[in-house]
């Protein structure tokens, strides 16, 4: 199952036939394994990975460290939902250290950034402060580089 | 002027093929399954050790051998990975690729006029370097149903008292062919009562499916009469850094190092350092490579079986060498027709020997989206010249 998906995650493309022959696996148990990965949540979804810089996207994406105070019997988790619930919350993370949530959002401007941040995640009641990095540059996400090298172009044409 | 070319060179036949090669130039942006070399990069750990030794200004010559640090990373290497003990004094030697090291032996070793035994379909270099070194090759025809592997019969056969060397060519570029235990211990017994030296072409060692390269060297009483070729080329995507190793007995390896160190003088440093980074900390990266080609070589083979083309199951390298014969058409017409028609470049089968006529050579080292389209548009091109 896990090599389906390192598959799937690494060439979403990839139809469960093809993946039934390079893991040398049945195609219908392949299938099987894929629905049931969706089945269980192992399997979120399948999409393209674009870099939007290229595509001509104008987005502003900025990751926001969130301290809140967690709430009673809820833990941190309350607060959380509360948060990603927001659409133009990309990601979210709890994490260790200085502060208590990375919050990933993206938005037309930077104007739009900073109302979400003020009126809308600084309005939480648990939230305790915030500060917002604003991404100037990607070079890569889930292991996809944004600016591949050009391939070497004089090579041997035989050997 | 006329400059005068030795007749040795002039001998040296231009391919056979020549023709389908021009195309091949004109034809730069077809989807390529003709070039032998591994589509990852270098792991960015080795390239980085290359940088840093530059950074750090070592951009001197090596004592001819190599660096002694990459012979003993080389010795580590063959103990860990195939069991063999070589001495980093002596018994290594550091060369330009593979190639060097197959140029360097039989150079060292050869007579005028001795014969060379020389399993094919293989590697296009073996012929002329043989002939170079005044040599004289004799092909020995491997079998589609022996697995291209070479019996003790055929190589009984070959030798005459003129066979000086034998070339071991396994894993098999171009055939996937390998060899295994009992098939090399026949062999082993043949040369027992012989004098021939073996250059054993080892450099697809670490691409086998489904079983783990055995060398000659490994049976007993054959290390004293084989000279290992190996290099990171293949293993460790490498090609460009030129990395060749020659493991030995001391007497010839003493001997090829005169010729390399006053034809060559040493291998390039930035590749010597990057390349003990890579024999140091690469055994991660070549299972993952493997493991990458084994599963695209199941798909491309697996897509040649469903458009009805014969295909041998390669057990090693990265190449199908599928079997066209089922088209009436010669290896060369083929590829010149697939290229032409469907802009797929796949490599005829005489290039690597006259008893690759009726093959060609598929690399499936490229991405499995290259792949799938390249099988599309083969399946395309058969069935018009089925028609």
């Amino acid at each position: 199952m896990k090599k389906i998906l390192h598959l799937l995650e690494s060439d979403a493309t990839l139809t469960a036939r093809q993946i039934a022959v390079m893991l040398e696996k049945e195609e219908a148990e392949v299938a099987a394994d894929i629905a049931a990965a969706r089945e269980s949540g192992a399997l979120l979804g399948m999409r393209a990975v674009v870099d939007w810089e290229k595509a001509g996207g104008d987005y502003v994406t900025a990751m926001i460290e969130v301290r809140v105070t967690p709430q009673r019997g809820e833990g941190f988790d309350r607060v959380a939902e509360r948060i990603y619930q927001y659409e133009e919350v990309q990601s979210l993370y709890l994490m260790s250290g200085g502060y208590d949530f990375l919050v990933v959002i993206t938005g037309r401007s930077l104007r739009e950034v900073a109302l979400f941040v003020s009126e809308k995640l600084s309005a939480l009641e648990s939230v305790t402060g915030t500060a917002t990095h604003f991404l100037l540059k990607k070079y890569k996400e889930g292991g996809v580089a944004y600016k591949t090298a050009p391939e070497q172009q004089e090579r041997v044409l035989f050997i | 002027m006329n400059i005068h070319i030795s007749s040795r060179v002039r001998s040296l036949k231009p391919s056979g093929i020549r023709r389908f090669f021009d195309l091949l130039e004109e034809r730069k942006d077809a989807i390529s399954l003709g070039i032998g070399e591994p589509d990852f990069l270098t792991p960015w750990h080795v390239r980085d050790e290359g940088i840093f030794s530059l950074e750090k200004g070592y951009t001197k010559y090596t004592p001819n051998a190599g660096l002694s640090f990459l012979r003993y990373e080389c010795a580590a290497y063959m103990s860990r990975r195939f069991g063999l003990d070589y001495d980093p004094k002596g018994e290594i030697l550091v060369t330009v690729g593979g190639s060097e090291a197959i140029d360097l032996a039989v150079r060292a070793v050869l007579e005028p006029g001795d014969e060379v035994i020389v399993p094919q379909p293989s590697f296009v270099a073996y012929d002329p370097v043989v002939t170079l070194a005044g040599g004289v090759p004799v092909p020995v025809e491997t079998k589609v149903e022996n697995r291209f592997r070479l019996t003790a019969e055929q190589l009984r056969g070959a030798v005459t008292e003129k066979t000086r060397m034998l070339i071991l060519p396994y894993p098999c570029n171009p055939t996937g062919g390998i060899m295994e235990l009992p098939d090399l211990e026949a062999v082993a017994a043949v040369l027992r009562g012989t004098g021939v030296i073996v250059i054993s072409d080892e450099i697809y060692a670490e691409l086998t499916y489904g079983q783990k390269h055995v060398p000659l060297a490994s049976l007993p009483g054959m290390k004293e009469r084989t000279l290992i070729v190996g290099g990171l080329s293949k293993s460790h995507a490498m090609t460009g850094w030129r990395m060749g190793f020659a493991y030995g007995p001391a007497e010839l390896i003493g001997q090829m190092t005169k010729i390399h160190q006053y034809a060559i003088m040493s291998a390039p440093t930035t590749s010597q350092y990057a390349a003990a980074a890579a024999l140091r900390d690469g055994d991660g990266e070549i299972a993952r490579m493997a493991e990458s080609y084994d599963r695209r070589r199941r798909l491309t083979l697996e897509g040649f079986h469903s458009m009805g083309l014969d295909c041998f199951e390669p057990q090693g390298a990265f190449y199908l060498f599928p079997s066209i014969q089922s088209t009436g058409l010669t290896s060369e017409a083929f590829c010149q027709g697939l290229l032409e028609e469907q802009d797929v470049a796949v490599i005829p089968g005489p290039a690597f020997g006259a008893s690759g006529e009726g093959f060609v050579r598929a690399c499936y080292a490229t991405s499995v989206e290259n792949l799938t389209e390249a099988l599309e548009r083969i399946k395309r091109y058969l069935e018009k010249v089925r028609r």
